[in-house]
């Protein structure tokens, strides 16, 4: 029965019973309505009929005088299917009529009987039944009255057929939407229960859970398939949440194993101040390398949380360029790279100064970091260029490059290409460019260089400036 | 030195009272903004370290404050908060300089010291003089032992930034901070190279070297044998 209980909270249960008693309800109406109105349009061709009767019995009266009129209602009388007739004498004494008995009291009043009236007719013997009619009352000026009256027993007949028609037709009716809607009801609970269970699976920890799809395209695959959207995106973020957190793990876990090893190392062998000191000195710049990864992974949840964009102010991205190879010159110098300042286009964007040097200081860093120690000259390349309401940094190098397959991923956080997991670095930059990008409403694009890495910061330019 | 140190958090304040004595100064702890403004306000300090969140009355409502009040004692604004928005209210609130948790010790330490003497009038003087080296700041010219160096603008920057602190050390984001305006980490050994280059200019031809690498904090030039 509980089954039963739960079909009945379905919302589509519930509809449907709600339309079930409204159609009944107009049906009902409309059916009595109709019946009403037969009834009248019936009632009231009885009425001419009796009207028409009474005027030809006024003509035998007027030939034939009170004898004339009592002859005519007696032949009249026995007609099969005749009408009521009754005539009274003053003293209210039947004369003459195929009426045997009537209610007390109808033929006091003049005009017409309105309610129908109970009687019983002549020669109907005992099984003198009670009919139902309408009659005239007529009071002639010598005080003589006649009665003609019509059985109703046509009107109340078709009555009677619409009620039965109508009440077989409501059952039928009934019946019916009771078993599309237990049907109906039950295919789709079941199926809401199928996404149920599916549900219960996937949050009992079944990530690659999917709920069923039928195939038939109706509103319940649609949401299914939505949902099945939604959980295939929670399943990709659950594992870039894994993919980052195993990154964390690795990358500090990689400085604090080397930190406490050198401890340990110290510990057991050092023996002279010189030797306690180079290992103090390593542990500093081990947790000097952790503390930046810390800030750099702090610095990105605040820029991709919203930095307020307040700090941005108007500067050309010339100045950050120059300022960039300018430090950075005499490093690539040392590191065997050529820097190149290529042309530098002095448009202002709206910008926060230190994040776009920062951001540009890594690409440069990054651009030299892994074009050195190749066996050909290398060179990278710094430029700001204006592409219509655009501007571009554009950091390339010929170096080794990113292989084409992993361009999509070196962004992502902590993502270290396997080539690179040797090279110091946090493994944060092209995030953490990717972030600041975000926040100058810009973007970050990688390129093939051929060979090399081509990266490209793109701005929004700002106003003009005289 | 005296430094007064205004943090909350008894550890770090303890370890920071213990590493400014072994430095050579002596460093008072408050715990609260309002014991370390009363403290501030009446004590002859050369120097304020103030965190930035504080029970009872935050860092920089203090310091701003004891500037109200006319009280200059350099102030270093210490705090969690590491961008560039944080700093620019830290420096607007009165702080004369602003450093982010964690940071090294040396870091702090160079600059409380760099921040002690900049109220000393070393700044009015035209000319900065660290044994035989001279750096006048009108004509823009360096001279070792009278000899003429050519140094890049930026390099210029660079000597005369170090000599203005010559005996303290100089950390390599104050390097950057001070002579390139920007105030990010810098990821690798930039600011090493372009020290490196300056040295060979100073030093190379002129035997005594004058600008000493402090292992693990930065840089320091000083005069051998006259000493700081």
């Amino acid at each position: 029965m509980s089954r039963f209980s739960a079909m009945m909270k379905m919302t589509a249960v519930r509809l449907s019973a709600l339309y079930l008693l409204l159609f009944t309800v107009c049906a009902l109406g409309l059916v009595f309505y109709m019946t009403s109105l037969s009834v009248r349009l019936l009632t009231t061709q009885t009425e001419t009929a009796v009207n028409e009767e009474i005027e030809s019995i006024g003509q035998s009266y007027e030939r034939g005088g009170i004898a004339g009129l009592v002859r005519s209602i007696d032949r009249r009388g026995r007609q099969p299917g005749a009408y009521l007739y009754l005539v009274t004498d003053p003293a209210g004494r039947i004369v003459a009529g195929n009426v045997q008995s009537i209610e007390i009291g109808v033929l006091q009043t003049e005009g017409w009987i309105e309610r129908p009236i109970t009687y019983e007719r002549y020669g109907e013997g005992n099984e003198a039944k009670t009919h139902t009619a309408i009659a005239r009352v007529i009071v002639m000026p010598n005080g003589i009255r006649v009665m003609v009256g019509r059985d109703l027993g046509e009107p109340e007949q078709v009555r009677l057929v619409v009620r039965r028609a109508l009440m077989a037709a409501l059952g039928t009716m009934g019946i019916g939407a009771f078993l599309i809607w237990f049907f109906v009801g039950r295919r789709a609970l079941q199926r809401i229960d199928k996404v149920s269970v599916a549900s219960q699976r996937i949050m009992g920890g079944d990530l690659a859970g999917r709920l069923p799809v039928s195939g038939s395209g109706d509103e319940f695959d649609r949401l299914s398939e939505n949902l099945n959207g939604m959980l295939a995106r929670i399943q990709e973020l659950n594992e870039g949440v894994r993919h980052v957190s195993d990154n964390i793990a690795h990358d500090l876990k990689t400085p604090l194993t080397r930190m406490h090893n050198r401890a340990e190392s110290a510990l057991a062998s050092a023996r002279t101040t010189k030797q306690w000191r180079a290992a103090m000195e390593g542990m500093i710049s081990d947790s000097d390398q952790l503390i930046r990864t810390f800030n750099a992974i702090l610095m990105i949840s605040r820029l991709e949380s919203g930095y307020s964009t307040e700090a941005l102010e108007q500067i050309p991205l010339s100045v950050i360029a120059e300022d960039v190879f300018e430090l950075y010159e005499p490093s690539a110098e040392e590191a065997g790279v050529q820097l190149l300042l290529g042309p530098v286009d002095a448009t202002p964007v709206r910008a926060n100064r230190e994040l776009v040097a920062q951001t540009v200081s890594n690409l440069v860093d990054n651009a030299i970091k892994y074009a050195s120690g190749i066996d050909r000259p290398v060179e990278v390349s710094l430029s700001v260029v204006r592409a219509d309401d655009k501007v571009k940094v554009i950091v390339a190098d010929n170096g080794t490059g990113i292989p084409a397959d992993q361009m999509e991923r070196a962004t992502e956080r902590f993502v270290r290409l396997e080539e690179s997991r040797s090279q110091p670095g946090s493994g944060l930059g092209l995030s953490l460019a990717k972030a600041v990008m975000k926040l100058h409403g810009g973007s970050l694009e990688l390129a093939d260089n051929a060979p090399g890495l081509r990266a490209v910061l793109t701005f929004p330019a700002g106003e003009e400036s005289g | 030195m005296k430094i007064l140190v205004i943090e909350d958090d008894r550890e770090a304040a303890r370890y920071l009272e213990k590493a400014f004595a072994e430095a050579g100064h002596t460093a008072d702890v408050a715990g609260d903004g309002e014991t370390g403004y009363a403290l501030a306000e009446q004590g002859s300090y050369d120097a304020l370290v103030v965190d930035r969140m504080l029970p009872r009355r935050d860092g920089l409502s203090v310091v701003a404050a004891l500037r109200a009040r006319g009280n200059d004692t350099p102030a270093l604004i210490l705090s969690a908060l590491g961008q560039v928005d944080d700093r620019v209210t830290g420096l607007r609130a009165g702080g004369d300089d602003y450093l982010t948790k964690p940071y090294a010790f040396s870091e702090l330490l160079a600059r409380i010291e760099v921040l002690q003497r900049r109220s000393s009038p070393k700044e009015a003087e035209t000319v900065y003089r660290v044994g035989d080296l001279e750096l006048d700041r009108l004509s823009h010219t360096a001279k070792r032992a009278g000899q003429v160096i050519i140094l890049q603008p930026r390099e210029f920057r660079l000597l005369e930034y170090l000599m203005r602190h010559a005996g303290q050390v100089v950390t390599r984001t104050m390097l950057l901070e001070h002579v390139w305006d920007y105030h990010f980490d810098p990821q690798t050994n930039v600011i090493d190279v372009h020290v490196s280059r300056l040295r060979g200019k100073i030093e190379k031809d002129f035997g005594t070297p004058l600008l000493h690498t402090v292992r693990g904090a930065g840089y320091m030039l000083k005069a051998a044998e006259t000493g700081a």
